[in-house]
């Protein structure tokens, strides 16, 4: 069966507690997931209280506050700190979302940060995203054409045509969605979860593309595309505002329509 | 704590890729949405029968399902619920069963159950019927 409690050495236990200077009078505690590969011991929760008055408005700002001023240990990605990299992707009090984009002010009490959910962790907020990355180039996310491209231009299309595009190529590769979605945490070794599929559905309903055709019989499989039950956790917390599971949708309907 | 076991050396990719495309799926996909839709109508049709004969005597109850209408609508309504049901446990079967042999096991058993259970019914409602 699948697993609904975590083996002994990953349950998390309390660590230590970084207490803000002295006289600081805007303060927040962040509470943050540490797991360090050496060393053997278990995942722990260490807290850091800051003061706000001397720290950015973003998570980020705070993580990168705490890195630089409290604890060097402390590891994550960031990169663009705009929303544009993807990088800074994490568990936010219990939402999938990038530390760049979340305002440290939306979240009630305490800030509880641990990695995306389900992924094995490298250490302390990076998940190794090595089997994500490798279902994403199994959907061969480039344009195929047996057609060679005009030899004076590019490839054109109808602005209806490249208005199909719009609310895919936002995409930023963040996997938020992914790791949102229970059937991606219980099967996720078969299915190609949220973000994998919404970037296959991008190249289907790409109309310079010219192997529509291949790439569906490539998803027709009751695992890497038909475990998506509509559960909707991947629209519900993607950072850009985007809607896998509607993409997810679209290839299903695609399916059914190539049938008769 | 120990290393972990390095139980592949496989590359991603290759893991990924796997078995490849069943091509298979969508015919389940779509048949679970067909019978959904039919059940919408079938079972309004039957609790609201059911509830205008709370205290109907046995006879008044195999002459209702004893009518050509009612034996019709009552044999879809089998067929349409035993194929969802044995459709939507499948789905939680190959979510939750970890295991070739156990997912193979459990799948044979609910699939056999439900077709023995709709048997069972179609019969029933056949006796009385004809």
């Amino acid at each position: 069966m699948a697993t609904f409690t975590l083996p002994k050495n990953s349950t998390v236990g309390e660590g230590r507690t970084y207490s803000a200077p002295a006289g600081s009078k805007n303060v927040k505690s962040f509470r943050i997931y540490r797991w360090d590969p050496d060393g053997g011991a278990n995942p722990r929760t260490d807290t850091y209280e800051i003061d706000l008055d001397q720290c950015g408005p973003m998570v980020l700002d705070a993580l990168i506050k705490i890195k630089n001023e409290v604890d060097t240990t402390l590891t994550f990605r960031r990169s663009c700190r705009e929303g544009i990299c993807g990088s800074c992707a994490m568990n936010i009090d219990g939402l999938n979302t990038l530390a760049c984009l979340k305002p440290i002010d939306e979240v009630k009490g305490d800030v509880r940060i641990s990695p995306l959910p389900h992924m094995p962790v490298v250490k302390d907020l990076v998940p190794d995203l090595s089997q994500i990355y490798a279902q994403l180039r199994s959907v061969e996310p480039w344009l195929k054409a047996d057609t060679p491209p005009p030899p004076d231009g590019e490839r054109l299309q109808s602005k209806e045509e490249r208005a199909k595009l719009d609310g895919l190529w936002e995409c930023i590769l963040c996997f938020c969605c992914s790791t949102a979605c229970p059937s991606y945490w219980w099967n996720g070794d078969r299915y190609l979860g949220p973000a994998v599929l919404l970037q296959a559905y991008r190249w289907i309903s790409d109309s310079r593309d010219e192997a529509t055709g291949e790439r569906l019989d490539a998803l027709e499989d009751p695992f890497k595309l038909y475990r998506c039950h509509t559960i909707m956790n991947c629209t519900r917390t993607c950072p850009k505002g985007l809607n896998p599971a509607q993409a997810i949708g679209e290839i299903k309907k695609l399916m059914v329509e190539r049938q008769g | 704590m120990a290393a972990p076991t390095i139980r592949s050396l496989r590359s991603p990719l290759g893991r990924v890729r796997g078995l490849g495309a069943a091509k298979g799926g969508t015919h389940h996909w779509w048949l679970q949405r067909v019978t959904s839709v039919a059940l919408l109508p079938l079972t309004i049709w039957l609790v609201f029968s059911l509830a205008r004969m709370p205290d109907s005597t046995w006879q008044e109850a195999t002459a209702w399902i004893g009518r050509p209408f009612n034996a019709v609508l009552l044999l879809a309504f089998l067929a349409a619920a035993f194929h969802h049901m044995a459709y939507g446990l499948q789905e939680v079967v190959e979510d939750y069963v970890r295991g070739e042999l156990a997912k193979v096991g459990a799948l044979l058993a609910l699939k056999g159950a439900c077709f023995l259970l709709w048997l069972s019914a179609t019969l029933a409602v056949l006796r009385i019927a004809i």
